[in-house]
């Protein structure tokens, strides 16, 4: 899949989101774990098509029936946080 | 700020203000909405929400082309609709109190659309296939037009496709205007 990595030294969790390229609040997602120095994986679902995009469509419905962005899976869907919840991120992510 | 976007957020004051509502109070984010909802009338020729998957084909995504559908019930029940854009009264004076709006949109409505996009690509990726097929066997067929030298026009928002002289004025499946048409298969 197309997804771009963020390096981060706090890397003990595998995060992957789900964002838009037009979204404020997935912006927002972005740059909170970008503060948090937290390394993640993001894909903007809305710049793929076809078969890719079909298949990340069913990821994220998989972990988020409603289909929302962004949508933050912890650990292959441990934990998912749906929509900008800064609180809950910085919980779950930081140190 | 573009020009675009200045348009685009005197429009969303006009719009908040004839429908008593307020623009999102967080400046950055109120930005990052418009330069979205700019990007996604490029695109798709309408302001689809730029919180929102559209599927480009605007009979699919009416419903979250902005102000959406959901606006109103969003307001009243979170005091904002589902990327903020638009906030009560209440949030406009208080900003801490923006939070998630849950979506409303049912699933059903965008995978009834992204499944329709899927078709359409496919469909232009035949009709490409097949006339890339040809170009090699059939050399005296001009790239662009149909077997008697008529121009194909391909309307860019919907992918409908028609063989006359000029683009058709409004595309008779998505309404779309005349600028919206391009050649289709031009310069290959």
């Amino acid at each position: 899949m197309n997804c771009t990595k963020i390096p981060g030294k706090n890397c003990e969790h595998q995060v992957m989101i789900y964002t838009l390229s037009t979204c404020g609040w997935c912006k927002k997602l972005k740059a909170l774990l970008s503060a948090l120095d937290v390394e993640h994986e993001y894909v903007d679902v809305d710049l793929l098509t076809g078969e890719e995009l079909n298949s990340v469509r069913e990821e994220v419905k998989k972990h988020n029936p409603r289909g929302s962005f962004p949508t933050l899976v912890i650990d292959q869907g441990a934990k998912v946080i749906i929509g900008f919840k800064e609180d809950e991120v910085k919980e779950a992510l930081s140190g | 700020m573009m020009d675009g976007d200045e348009a685009k957020l005197w429009w969303a004051e006009e719009n908040a203000k004839r429908n008593g509502f307020f623009l999102c109070p967080d400046r950055n984010l109120l930005d990052d909405l418009i330069e979205g909802l700019v990007k996604n009338d490029g695109r798709y020729g309408y302001g689809a929400c730029p919180c929102r998957i559209a599927s480009g084909l605007k009979a699919y995504d009416s419903d979250i082309i902005c102000p959406c559908e959901y606006r109103d019930a969003d307001v009243n029940e979170y005091g904002m609709c589902y990327c903020a854009l638009f906030v009560s009264e209440e949030v406009s004076n208080d900003p801490s109190k923006m939070e998630p709006v849950p979506e409303r949109r049912p699933i059903e409505a965008q995978d009834a659309a992204m499944e329709v996009k899927e078709k359409e690509e496919k469909r232009v990726e035949e009709v490409d296939g097949a006339s890339m097929r040809e170009e090699p066997s059939h050399e005296h067929i001009q790239v662009g037009v149909d077997e008697e030298g008529i121009p194909i026009w391909r309307c860019t928002v919907c992918g409908y496709l028609a063989a006359r002289e000029t683009p058709p004025p409004i595309c008779p499946i998505c309404k779309a205007k005349a600028d919206k048409f391009e050649r289709f298969g031009f310069g290959r």
